[in-house]
C-alpha cells in the first residue's frame, strides 16, 4: 500500500473534521478498503478510523425500532438483533466468514454499497433510515447504483434505524467463489405492506421488486408469486451467471424467503 | 490387531507436528542477512510490442539497488522445455525462446517486463511504478481454434504458426481406423472441454538467490518439488553456471500439485541478480501474481468417438484434441497432452484400435503444464464420459458395459504402447458396488424426489501410468531427462539412520512413510530413522516428486540401499559371531546365526562399523553408508473404480455431492492412513475441477478469474465424507515393494464420475441433457436444463 496519515478520533465531530482533508477516507472495519489498499488500487492521503467513536458503537431497541450504530460489527449486530429482529440477525451472522464478521461494520457495508453485499438488502427491505453526520436518509433515497449512495464527501453513517417487521426473512444464493450473494432477497412484512429487496442481481445495485411486493400484499405466501418474473434486461451477466439466470434466481430466492418468513 | 509400526501400519504423520504448530520452515521463513527484495513489473496486456522501457526515473528512487529489463538477460539462455515431441510428419515441435524477462514482445498477462531490486519490497514497488513503458498492442490470440486458423495473428513471429506440434499416436492408419468406424454397429461421439485450472497451492512460490563472492558459489532457496531438476535446468540451460557451484534448497513446501515442478523465470532471476547486485535477492509471490505466473493446468478441447459392435464390444476409439500450451513451453508442457495422455487412452478396456491426435497450440495466455494427474485426467475424462454416453444411447447399464469390455488378462499390451503388468478391474468394480451401496440407491433417489431434488448416480474407472518413469523408454519418446531416483542410507554409530532421498515431500508424508520401510526392513523402531530431502547440497541426485513416483521409484532406491546396508551389516555380524555371513539372519534388530543361540544387536554392529577394533578391515571398509540409484523397468498402473451420487436442485441448477465412493488398487501400501489422505485430497481437487474451478480468459487475453473472488476453490463444505477403500491389491510386479503410487488417483478418477452422475440426475428428471462442460456451476446446469 501507499503511505497515508492515520487518525482515530473519538467523536463524530472530530471525524468529520479529519475527513475534511482532500483525499481523506473513512475506515470502518476495513474488509474492503484494506485489501484495496494492499493492491495499491486506492491512494487516500489519510485514513480516519471510525471504530474509536463510542456513539457509533451504540445499539438500541425501542418501540419496534432497532438502531444499530454505524461502527457496529456484523457479529455484534447479529447478537443485538437476535431478540428483536431475528431475520436481520440471521443475515448479519452469514456475511462473509468469522474474520469478516468480527471486523466489518454495518456503516462500512452500506457506505460501500457493493452490489452483491447483504446489508443493502436488509436496509432497503426494511425501509431503514440511514442516519449520518448531517441528516437522515430513507433507504429508498439512499441507494443510487453500483457502489453509489446518497452520501456526500465527508459524510459519515452514524447509525441505521430498522423498523421491526411482523415477519421477515433473508435468503441468498451464493456465488461459488466469493460466496457473496449471486442473488439475495430480503422480504419483510409490515402493517403498511410488504417490502422485497433484491441484491446481487442488478447492474443498478440493490432494488425493490414492486410486483412481488404487490402480490405479497394480497397474500403473503409463496404461491402469490406464481407467474411473476423479473426482466433479465438490466441484470448482471458474468462468469457466474447470465442475466437470465440471475432474473430466474431472484424469483426462486424470493419464494424461499417468503416461505421461510411465512 | 493392526501393526502400529512398519509397512502397513498407520502411524500419524510426524511432520504434521511442526506444520500445525507453526514450526515449519518454508522458503518465505528464510531471511538472508542483507537481502534485498525484488518486485516484478508484470504485463497487464496479453500481446504487445515493447517499443521502449525507460527505467531512469526508477533507478533514482529511494532504496533501489538495480533495475533489470530483458536486455540484461540477452546473454543467458531461455527457460528450457524438458521434452521434445516429434510430430506426425517426423518434425520436431516448434520451440520458441522463453526469456527470463520479456524480450521485445509481451506474450501473456503476467509476463515479467522489468524487475526492480530494492532495500524493501515497498520501495521496489514504488520504483516499478516509475518505469515508463511504450507499448504497441497486438491482437491477442486466445481461442485455440482461432489460433490455428490460416490468417491468425501469431504468438511468436519467428515460428511458422501457432501450432506447436500435430501428433498422432496409436494406430497411425487413418483409413484402417475409419474402416473400423464404418463397420461399427454403433458410434458414440462427444465433444467436450477439459477446463483450465490454476493449482493454487496454499503456499505461493518464493525464491531467494544468494551469491558468495569468496567461493563463487550460489544458493537458491525455492519452492520446488525437485531441486536437482531446477539446478540442472537453471545451470546448464539458462545461466551457464557450473552445477557444483550451485546449491538448490527446497525446504518445507506447502503443496505443489505439479505447479512447483517447473523451472520458473523468477528462480533464475534471483540467482542471477544475487551476483549482479552483490546482495541476496528475495521474491515472494502474491496470490495475485500466482494466478498469472504459475503454470496452469488442463485446457483441452476434444472430440472423441467410440465404435461398438452389435454386442456392445468396443471396437475402436478415435480422439482429436487441441491442447493449450499458453505463450511459452513450460518445463514438461509438451509431454502432458502427448505421452502422458495418449498412452492412457486405452483405459481399462480391451478396445483393439485406438487413435489419438493432439494439436498443441500457442496462445497469449499463461503457460500450461502438468497439474495433478497431468494428461491422465484428460484421457480418463473423455474416455469415461464417452462410455457413459454410449451406455445411455444403447440403453445399456453403464457398469455392465464397462465390465464387458474390461481387460482381464495381465500382462496386457495396449494399442497405445503401454504394458499393464497387473490389475484386477473386476475386483475393484465389485468392491465399488459394495462400498457405494448401489443396492440402496433407488431408495435414496426416491427420498430426494420427495424433497423436489433430482438424484443421480455416476460411475467411472481409471487407469494411470505412475512411478514415472523408465529412463530409456521416456528417452525414446522425447524426454530430455532421466527419471530414475536415488537414496543414500547413512547409518550412524549408535544405530540411528538418516536416509537422504531424491524425492521431495510437500504434503505427501514421506517423512513418516519412508522411515516405516527402512525400520521394517531392519526391525528397529521408526523413531531411529529420519529422511532428509530437498537440498542438492545434502541428497544424492534424484529427480523429485511428481507423477505418483516417490515410493515406487525413490522408495525402491531406498530399499536397494537398505539391502546393501543389511548385506554389509551381516558381514560385520558374522565376523563378531565368528560365523559365515550366509548363516546370518536379521530379525527385530537382532542378528542371529541360524541354528544357534548366538546373537548381536543392530547397535553393536553399527558401533563396530565406526569403531572397527574387532573388524575384518582387510576385507571390508569401515562405516555403514550406501547409495542406490533405481531406474524402474516399467511404469506402475494404479487403477480403480469411483462412484459419485449427486443431488441437483432443479430450481437453481445447484449440484450437491451426497456420496462419493472410491475403490482403488494401489498394489501394496506402506501407510494406509496417508493413502486415504492422498485419495481424499485428490478427490477434492477432482470435484473442484468438475463443479467449481475455471480459469477463464476473455477475448483480450485477460484472466477473468484472477483471484479467489472469481476462481472457486473447493472448500470443506463442497465435498462429502468419502468412502475410500484400497483393499483390492495387485502388487506391482517389477519394483521391490510391489507399490504403484496413489498421489494422483483421486484427481484423475473423480471428474467423470461427477459429470456422469449429474447427467444421470437430469435425465432422471426427464431432461434430455447429454453433456455439460466443466465446471458444472449452478448457472451452467440450469442453462442446460432450460436450454
Amino acid at each position: 500500500m501507499y503511505e497515508f496519515e492515520f487518525e482515530k478520533p473519538s467523536t463524530v465531530a472530530e471525524a468529520v473534521a479529519a475527513l475534511a482533508d482532500e483525499d481523506a477516507q473513512a475506515l470502518g472495519g476495513g474488509q474492503t478498503l484494506i485489501p484495496t489498499l494492499k493492491q495499491r488500487l486506492a491512494m487516500p492521503s489519510k485514513l480516519v478510523s471510525l471504530t474509536g467513536i463510542a456513539q457509533l458503537k451504540e445499539l438500541s431497541d425501542n418501540a419496534g425500532m432497532l438502531t444499530i450504530g454505524g461502527a457496529v460489527t456484523h457479529a455484534e449486530a447479529a447478537e443485538a438483533a437476535a431478540g428483536p429482529y431475528p431475520a436481520l440477525a440471521d443475515l448479519a451472522s452469514h456475511i462473509g466468514d468469522p474474520a469478516v464478521r468480527n471486523r466489518g461494520t454495518i456503516g462500512g457495508s452500506l457506505a460501500n454499497n457493493d452490489p452483491a453485499a447483504c446489508y443493502p438488502a436488509a436496509a432497503l427491505g426494511s425501509g431503514a433510515t440511514i442516519v449520518t453526520s448531517r441528516r437522515e436518509i430513507t433507504a429508498d433515497d439512499y441507494f443510487r447504483g453500483l457502489f453509489e449512495t446518497a452520501l456526500e464527501e465527508g459524510e459519515i453513517i452514524t447509525a441505521v434505524r430498522f423498523p421491526v417487521p411482523q415477519k421477515a426473512n433473508y435468503q441468498k444464493f451464493e456465488q461459488p467463489a466469493s460466496r457473496f450473494a449471486l442473488v439475495g432477497v430480503f422480504v419483510a412484512k409490515y402493517a403498511a405492506g410488504v417490502r422485497v429487496a433484491v441484491t446481487g442481481a442488478s447492474e443498478e445495485g440493490v432494488f425493490r421488486w414492486r410486483e412481488a411486493e404487490a402480490a405479497l400484499d394480497a397474500s403473503f405466501a409463496p404461491d402469490a408469486l406464481d407467474g411473476l418474473s423479473l426482466d433479465a434486461g438490466g441484470m448482471i451477466g458474468d462468469l457466474h451467471g447470465t442475466k437470465e439466470y440471475r432474473a430466474h434466481l431472484a424469483a426462486v430466492v424470493t419464494r424461499w424467503a417468503v416461505a421461510a418468513a411465512a | 490387531m493392526p501393526k502400529d509400526q512398519g509397512i502397513g501400519a498407520s502411524p500419524k504423520r510426524r511432520e504434521d507436528v511442526r506444520f500445525l504448530t507453526g514450526a515449519g520452515n518454508y522458503t518465505d521463513d528464510i531471511n538472508v542477512n542483507g537481502q534485498a527484495y525484488v518486485h516484478f513489473l508484470r504485463a497487464d496486456v496479453a500481446h504487445a510490442t515493447i517499443n521502449s522501457i525507460d527505467t531512469s526515473a526508477a533507478e533514482t528512487m529511494p532504496g533501489v539497488v538495480k533495475v533489470f529489463t530483458g536486455a540484461d538477460f540477452a546473454e543467458v539462455g531461455g527457460i528450457p522445455c524438458g521434452w521434445g515431441v516429434t510430430d506426425r510428419h517426423g518434425n520436431p515441435q516448434q520451440e520458441p525462446r522463453h526469456p527470463i524477462i520479456a524480450d521485445g514482445t509481451i506474450r501473456h498477462v503476467g509476463e515479467i517486463v522489468a524487475a526492480v531490486v530494492a532495500d524493501t519490497l515497498e520501495q521496489a514497488r514504488d520504483a516499478a511504478e516509475a518505469i515508463e513503458l511504450d507499448l504497441s498492442d497486438k491482437p491477442a490470440v486466445v481461442n485455440m481454434a482461432a489460433a490455428l486458423a490460416e490468417d491468425a495473428a501469431k504468438v511468436h513471429e519467428d515460428l511458422t504458426s501457432n501450432l506447436c506440434y500435430d501428433w498422432v499416436f496409436g494406430n497411425p492408419d487413418d483409413d484402417a481406423v475409419q474402416a473400423a468406424f464404418d463397420s461399427a454397429a454403433h458410434v458414440t461421439t462427444l465433444e467436450l472441454v477439459n477446463n483450465r485450472l490454476v493449482a493454487n497451492p496454499m503456499e505461493p512460490r518464493v525464491a531467494i538467490g544468494e551469491y558468495t563472492r569468496g567461493t563463487d558459489e550460489y544458493t537458491l532457496h525455492t519452492t520446488s518439488q525437485n531441486p536437482h531438476v531446477i539446478r540442472l535446468l537453471m545451470c546448464a540451460f539458462v545461466l551457464g553456471l557450473p552445477e557444483h557451484k550451485v546449491r538448490v534448497i527446497a525446504p518445507d513446501v506447502g503443496g505443489g500439485f505439479g505447479s512447483k515442478i517447473f523451472h520458473y523465470a523468477e528462480e533464475a532471476f534471483c540467482t542471477f541478480a544475487a551476483k549482479a547486485c552483490g546482495r541476496a535477492v528475495k521474491w515472494t509471490s502474491t496470490r495475485a501474481e500466482a494466478f498469472i505466473s504459475d503454470a496452469h493446468g488442463r485446457d483441452h478441447v476434444t472430440k472423441i468417438e467410440l465404435a461398438l459392435d452389435a454386442d456392445n464390444n468396443f471396437t475402436a476409439l478415435r480422439t482429436n484434441t487441441m491442447a493449450n500450451m499458453g505463450a511459452y513451453l513450460s518445463t514438461f508442457s509438451t509431454s502432458v497432452p502427448s505421452y502422458l495422455h495418449g498412452t492412457l487412452m486405452a483405459g481399462n478396456y480391451k478396445t483393439p484400435i485406438v487413435q489419438v491426435n493432439v494439436k498443441t497450440v500457442f496462445t497469449n495466455t499463461v503457460p500450461v503444464d502438468a497439474y495433478r494427474g497431468a494428461g491422465r485426467p484428460e484421457a480418463t475424462f473423455q474416455l469415461e464420459r464417452v462410455i457413459d454416453k454410449a451406455a445411455r444411447e444403447l440403453g445399456a447399464d453403464p457398469i455392465a458395459l464397462r465390465r464387458q469390455n474390461f481387460i482381464t488378462e495381465f500382462p496386457y499390451e495396449t494399442p497405445v504402447a503401454l504394458t499393464y503388468d497387473t490389475g484386477d478391474y473386476v475386483a475393484t468394480m465389485d468392491k465399488l458396488e459394495e462400498v457405494a451401496d448401489i443396492a440402496g440407491f433407488a431408495a435414496r433417489r426416491a427420498e430426494s424426489e420427495k424433497n423436489g431434488k433430482l438424484r443421480g448416480f455416476g460411475v467411472n474407472c481409471y487407469i494411470e501410468a505412475c512411478g514415472i518413469a523408465p529412463s530409456n523408454i521416456v528417452g525414446m519418446l522425447g524426454a530430455r531427462a532421466g527419471l530414475y531416483d536415488a537414496a543414500t542410507v547413512r547409518v550412524n554409530a549408535t544405530g540411528t539412520i538418516s536416509v537422504f532421498v531424491g524425492a521431495h515431500s510437500h504434503g505427501q508424508g514421506h517423512e513418516t512413510s519412508f522411515p516405516q520401510v527402512v525400520a521394517d526392513m531392519i526391525g528397529i523402531d521408526e523413531s531411529m530413522v529420519d529422511i532428509v530431502h530437498g537440498d542438492t547440497g545434502r541428497v544424492p541426485f534424484g529427480m523429485g516428486t511428481y507423477g505418483s513416483r516417490s515410493i515406487a521409484v525413490c522408495g525402491s532406491a531406498m530399499v536397494r540401499a537398505t539391502e546393501k546396508i543389511i548385506s554389509k551389516a551381516k558381514k560385520i555380524a558374522a565376523h563378531l559371531m565368528e560365523a559365515s555371513d550366509a548363516d546370518i539372519e536379521l530379525k527385530d534388530g537382532q542378528f542371529t546365526v541360524a541354528g544357534t543361540d548366538k546373537s548381536v544387536a543392530w547397535g553393536d554392529v553399527t558401533l563396530t562399523a565406526y569403531v572397527p577394533h574387532n573388524y575384518p578391515l582387510e576385507e571390508l571398509e569401515p562405516g555403514l553408508e550406501e547409495t542406490a540409484f533405481y531406474d524402474p523397468a516399467n511404469f506402475t498402473y494404479p487403477s480403480g473404480a469411483y462412484a459419485c451420487e449427486v443431488e441437483v436442485d432443479p430450481d437453481t441448477g445447484k449440484v450437491t455431492i451426497e456420496r462419493f465412493a472410491a475403490a482403488d488398487d494401489f498394489g501394496n501400501i506402506i501407510n494406509p492412513m496417508i493413502v486415504d489422505g492422498q485419495v481424499h485430497g485428490g478427490l477434492g481437487q477432482g470435484i473442484g475441477q468438475a463443479l467449481l474451478e475455471n480459469a477463464a480468459y476473455d477475448e483480450d487475453g485477460q484472466l477473468l478469474s484472477a483471484s479467489f473472488m472469481d476462481y472457486a476453490m473447493p472448500r470443506a463444505d463442497d465435498v462429502p465424507f468419502y468412502q475410500v477403500d484400497h483393499t483390492c491389491q495387485t502388487p506391482c510386479t517389477h519394483n521391490p515393494l510391489g507399490v504403484k503410487g496413489c498421489g494422483e488417483a483421486g484427481a484423475i478418477g473423480s471428474p467423470p464420475a461427477v459429470v456422469n452422475a449429474v447427467i444421470d440426475a437430469l435425465q432422471s428428471g426427464g431432461k434430455s441433457v447429454t453433456h455439460i462442460d466443466m465446471p458444472l456451476s449452478p448457472a451452467r446446469v440450469w442453462a442446460a436444463m432450460n436450454g
